[in-house]
């Protein structure tokens, strides 16, 4: 039965959803030097039409398409049989094509997050290829593994209610592993890269934290109470990690900064994203608090430690946020939000925080090996890096033949 | 004293302040400028915005220094932005009359380093 409520709300999720791959694209592309911000922005955008179209033809069937293997079944492909009529095992009450397009718009900003580990110094043509290979090859099995029917990590128990694991420790980790092949940017001790534009990372901020609650909440699929907790301990997180966040700074370096805040309200909805249909408001603020810590360490010590150039900090924000937000919903998950969920270990069900961590290590390992083959296959056959001369001059104008900002009229 | 003057390639400018900093020059000023001198309507990849018609995006350096840094100073420059290529720009010298650090009213050649 189709519940109209319902449909109108997965829409306007998928909507708010797509809004946070061009609200990514404004967050990276201030933190970049202004010789690379049409760089960024434009291998978000072209994400947004190349991924969508792949969904349709084949993401979709090898994701969600049920059965027992590395992928999903080939007969969804071209959306053969996924018509306007609800699958019950993935949503009952709206149409499969609402619930498809929905997840098209997880498709597509996960191998986006990824442009915050190698911005600044990768081949146009490299990363439209890598991309289409990475999509095939990690996101679509690990979403069918932990989404899909037939998938074994649904099957064994493990909590991901709107995609911490299949979105953010995946992209965080295929973040880390790429920002290490690639090697570092150029000249990078000498002259510290400093974002261009504070205001674009600002306004990306608020447009990504607007259009998570379509992420979250809408994960619901269906406009209910569940949907309704859903949004309350998104905004709460968020609030409480850019709050933590600004005091970290304020303690350690006297000053707190917007950037900082900005870091950490997007750490604080990473983190929640897993746990928002399973946790209750006071784990939230926990949750929302804590991972900013974790972050913090991450991107102020860890990096420049291991020396590792994440450019955005995509591994530093996303899986590291992810992580924590997963094992987090193996501790406060409760069966009193969710009849559906489980109970976590803080609610006398220790076992679901072993199934998490199984959860969180398949991806990463998973992740971290596809990830290196695909980029090495790419970096065989097309190059992966631009030359040096290239990157100086900036990715705009030797990847695009275009400028972001003119110096007279 | 002279002022040293130095149109260069935008990408030259990290390789031409090396190679100031190993002559110890370190008091430099930069800034970001539009002109062209025989490319003229050459179209290399500078052009890219098409508002500029056919202006190149160039870097302006400004180094004043007593005579004796006067060669080194060219000599870097010169080892920093040279391509052998139309359009890595000029350096031009001028005699210049006087000196004075703000701070404290300190005249001269002294004023200079």
């Amino acid at each position: 039965m189709i519940n109209s409520g319902d449909t109108a709300w997965v829409l306007m999720s998928a909507a708010l959803v797509l809004l946070m791959t061009p609200a990514l694209a404004f967050f990276y592309g201030g933190m970049v030097r202004r010789k690379n911000v049409l760089s960024v922005l434009m291998q978000c955008f072209i994400v947004m039409c190349v991924l969508s179209i792949h969904w349709v033809l084949i993401g979709y069937s090898l994701s969600f398409a049920p059965a027992k293997g590395f992928w999903g079944g080939l007969q969804w492909i071209g959306l053969r049989g996924v018509g306007l009529e609800p699958y019950a095992d993935y949503a009952g009450t709206i149409p499969h094509q609402a619930f498809m397009i929905y997840q098209c718009m997880f498709a597509i900003i996960t191998p986006a997050l990824i442009i915050g580990a190698f911005a600044e110094r990768m081949k146009f043509s490299a990363f439209l290829v890598f991309t289409l290979l990475w999509a095939t090859f990690v996101y679509a099995p690990l979403c069918h593994w932990v989404w899909g029917v037939g998938g074994f990590l649904r099957n064994l128990g493990a909590l991901d209610f709107a995609g911490g694991t299949v979105v953010h420790i995946n992209a965080g980790i295929a973040a880390l592993v790429t920002a290490i092949v690639l090697g570092r940017r150029t000249n990078l001790e000498k002259n510290v890269p400093t974002p261009h534009n504070m205001p674009f990372v600002v306004l990306g901020t608020g447009l990504l934290w607007f259009g998570w609650f379509g992420f979250n909440a809408g994960s619901a699929l269906a406009a209910n109470g569940l949907a309704v907790n859903a949004f309350v301990v998104t905004n709460t997180a968020a609030a409480s990690a850019g709050l933590s966040w600004a005091l970290i700074e304020w303690l350690h370096n006297g000053k707190p900064t917007i950037f900082g805040l900005c870091s950490g309200a997007v750490a604080g909805l990473v983190a929640i994203t897993p746990a928002a249909g399973f946790v209750s408001v006071i784990p939230a603020i926990i949750i929302g608090l804590l991972v900013s810590v974790f972050c913090f360490v991450a991107v102020t010590v860890i990096k420049p430690r291991f020396g590792y150039d994440d450019s955005l900090d995509a591994f530093g924000v996303h899986c590291v946020g992810g992580i924590w937000g997963a094992l987090a919903t193996g501790l406060f998950a409760s069966k009193a939000v969710n009849a559906a969920g489980a109970n976590g270990l803080f609610f006398g069900n220790p076992k679901q925080f072993l199934i998490q961590l199984a959860a969180v290590g398949v991806t990463i390992i998973f992740t971290s090996i596809v990830t290196i083959i695909i980029y090495k296959l790419v970096d065989l056959f097309i190059g992966v890096r631009v030359d040096e001369k290239s990157e100086l001059m900036g990715l705009d104008l030797t990847q695009h033949r275009e400028r972001a900002y003119t110096i007279l009229e | 004293m002279k002022l040293v003057i130095a149109i260069i390639q935008p990408d030259k400018l990290e390789k031409v302040k090396d190679e100031l900093y190993k002559e110890q020059i370190n008091l430099i000023t930069v800034s970001e400028v539009l002109g062209h001198g025989r490319q003229m309507g050459v179209t290399e990849i500078y052009r890219g915005a098409k508002e500029t018609g056919n202006l190149l995006r160039k870097i302006r350096l400004e180094i004043g220094v007593n005579d004796n840094f006067l060669e080194p100073t060219i000599k870097a420059i010169i080892k920093g932005a040279k391509t052998q290529e139309t359009g890595d720009g000029k350096i031009f010298v001028l005699d210049l009359n006087e000196c004075v650090r703000i701070r404290t009213e300190e005249r001269g050649s002294v004023a200079i380093g």
